[in-house]
């Protein structure tokens, strides 16, 4: 690399880095403040495993968050199997500009119109409040599903379609030609899938305001309670615990993934 | 052949009704919504009100005037948007192509470095932000124990642009890093021994190559920004109302039929640019790129 284009490249990760830099050194900070360092202590960190609230808040993310990724696992697979095996031109292009709905749609779009739904669904069946845990994870599925199908399906068309039919004529029904031949095949497309419905749910923020009843709390939505008040370094200190998670997922997965990359190379 | 029929249609089955009553449908309810009222009797009025309500507002200046309340509103958020996506682009571009061109070990510790801001809860990064800008945040601190006068940016549309350009910046990076990581070096390669300097490079090939990329990176962050409602709250102190939180607003009032009318009018208004954006840059390139064979 050139120095003007290191230069660059520093001053530009300085910025991406400085509020996350900040969060990480406040959280260690003595006082309430956000701005005047005045001497370390781990008393924000005590505080934050003694706030019940927000530990509840943690647990719930990732019930909804795994949930949510084991339904839009499965029925995203199955339907990516589907549109690959699909013959109709008219149906295949329907359905992927559905599936795009989702994604190019704003969020804050998505989160309305599914909430309008729940509202006038429960009204109709005479509910006060119809938003709940469950409206919230059929929204968080519904936006997981779509990037589930993306990653399934290059993996499908990538796959030699001879395998399964060659399963099929030593005798495996087409039910144990999937299980046995087709999945392990797309297996490294449907893991991608998995872990970005996760992610994506785990990080969801928008659509969750909108479609999450007052008894559900996600970890998301605690913290966007805990920025209308007055915030203490009490958040700073569970940004950092998440900021250390992200750290290490990333290096596990770019770790791992090296020896095979270099096989291919 | 007709179980492999049936099959088919039974493992679709499921993801096609997901989608009809999941995503179709509540569009439509958008619809509904929007031309209803409140006995969901039809009408007009969200629609127009959302054009013709107005408001006063008092300048710098002292001068108080009325002005339309929601096309002002509108008009800023796509102002703030386009600015922002602008921004993401001339500062993103470059480390795109940085970090296409750099070994293979550099190209995946910056690929992380790029992915931790954005899997971090972005409400917790804009509040830091927040504390960074504030007249008496650590920016200012900075700037008077070097001598320097502080600056007032809290509560200004730049704070605003900062947080969302901020927040956006790695969906403009990665869809044009994905493009330039693929491209042939060859052809660049091909252009030098044409006889093309590295700006012509630049301008005839690379870049005419990477519209793929930077269309689905202006997308990536135009929509968000354009619909954003907690960023303005938080570094324009709530001064700059953005179309976002007009609807937000509009939600926390229970206001239903009005909220739906906006989110209404910004889905059709994002659909007819979506489709605009398409229809420019779907014309062969043959020319730019032959152009550069001189």
């Amino acid at each position: 690399m050139k120095t003007a284009s290191k230069i660059y490249t520093v001053l530009i990760f300085l910025f991406l880095f400085a509020p996350i830099a900040i969060l990480l050194v406040f959280s260690f900070n003595e006082a309430k403040s956000l701005s005047v360092f005045s001497g370390f202590s781990l008393k924000w960190y005590r505080e934050l495993f003694r706030d019940e609230a927000t530990l509840a808040s943690v647990r719930n993310t990732l019930l909804l968050a795994a949930l949510a990724m084991v339904l839009s696992t499965v029925i995203g697979t199955a339907a990516a199997v589907g549109i690959e095996k699909m013959r109709s031109k008219w149906l295949k292009s329907t359905l992927s500009t559905v599936t795009d709905i989702p994604m190019t749609n704003p969020d804050i779009i998505t989160g309305i119109s599914l909430m309008l739904m729940f509202v006038f669904v429960g009204r109709f069946f005479g509910l006060a409040n119809s938003l709940s845990f469950w409206t919230m994870l059929l929204s968080h599925v519904t936006f997981c599903l779509p990037y589930v199908i993306l990653q399934v399906l290059p993996k499908l068309r990538q796959m030699d379609s001879a395998l399964p039919e060659a399963a099929m004529d030593l005798g495996c029904t087409p039910v144990e030609a999937f299980f046995k031949v087709t999945l392990p095949e797309i297996m490294p497309g449907v893991i991608t899938g998995a872990i970005m419905a996760f992610t994506m749910s785990l990080d969801d923020f928008v659509i969750s305001y909108f479609t999450s009843g007052a008894g559900f709390q996600t970890l998301p939505i605690r913290i966007y309670n805990m920025t209308k008040k007055t915030v203490t370094p009490k958040m700073y200190a569970l940004a950092t615990i998440i900021f250390f998670v992200i750290l290490a997922l990333l290096l596990i997965s770019n770790l791992t993934d090296d020896p095979e990359k270099d096989k291919h190379n | 052949m007709n179980g492999e029929r049936r099959r088919t249609a039974a493992v679709l089955a499921p993801y096609t009704v997901w989608a009809a009553i999941f995503i179709v449908v509540p569009l439509f309810f958008v619809a509904y919504y929007a031309f209803t009222d409140n006995s969901f009797h039809f009408t007009f009025d969200n629609i127009t009100r959302f054009f013709t309500a107005t408001s006063q507002v008092t300048n710098d200046a002292g001068v108080t005037s009325e002005v339309r309340t929601y096309l002002v509103i509108f008009w800023r958020s796509l102002k703030l948007a386009v600015i922002s996506t602008a921004l993401c682009l001339l500062l993103g571009y470059p480390l795109a192509y940085i970090m296409s061109r750099a070994g293979a070990r550099a190209q995946k510790i910056m690929m992380i470095l790029i992915m931790i801001p954005m899997w971090m809860n972005f409400l917790i990064r804009t509040y830091a932000w927040m504390t960074i800008l504030q007249d008496t945040g650590i920016l200012n601190g900075f700037l008077t124990s070097i001598g320097l006068k502080p600056l007032h940016i809290i509560g200004t549309e730049s704070a605003v642009i900062v947080g969302m350009v901020y927040d956006y910046f790695p969906y403009m990076v990665l869809p044009i890093y994905s493009i330039l990581a693929k491209l042939d070096t060859k052809l660049i390669d091909a252009a030098h021994d044409l006889g093309c300097n590295s700006v012509q490079v630049l301008q005839k090939v690379i870049l005419p190559l990477s519209v793929p990329g930077i269309l689905n990176g202006i997308t990536m962050v135009l929509i968000p920004s354009i619909s954003t409602f907690y960023i303005s709250q938080k570094l324009g102190s709530g001064r700059f109302f953005l179309i976002g939180d007009a609807i937000e607003g509009q939600y926390v009032a229970n206001n239903l039929h009005f909220a739906a009318a906006m989110a209404f009018i910004l889905m059709i208004i994002l659909l007819a640019a979506m489709a605009l954006l398409k229809y420019l840059t779907s014309r062969p390139r043959f020319k730019t790129v032959k152009g550069a064979v001189k």
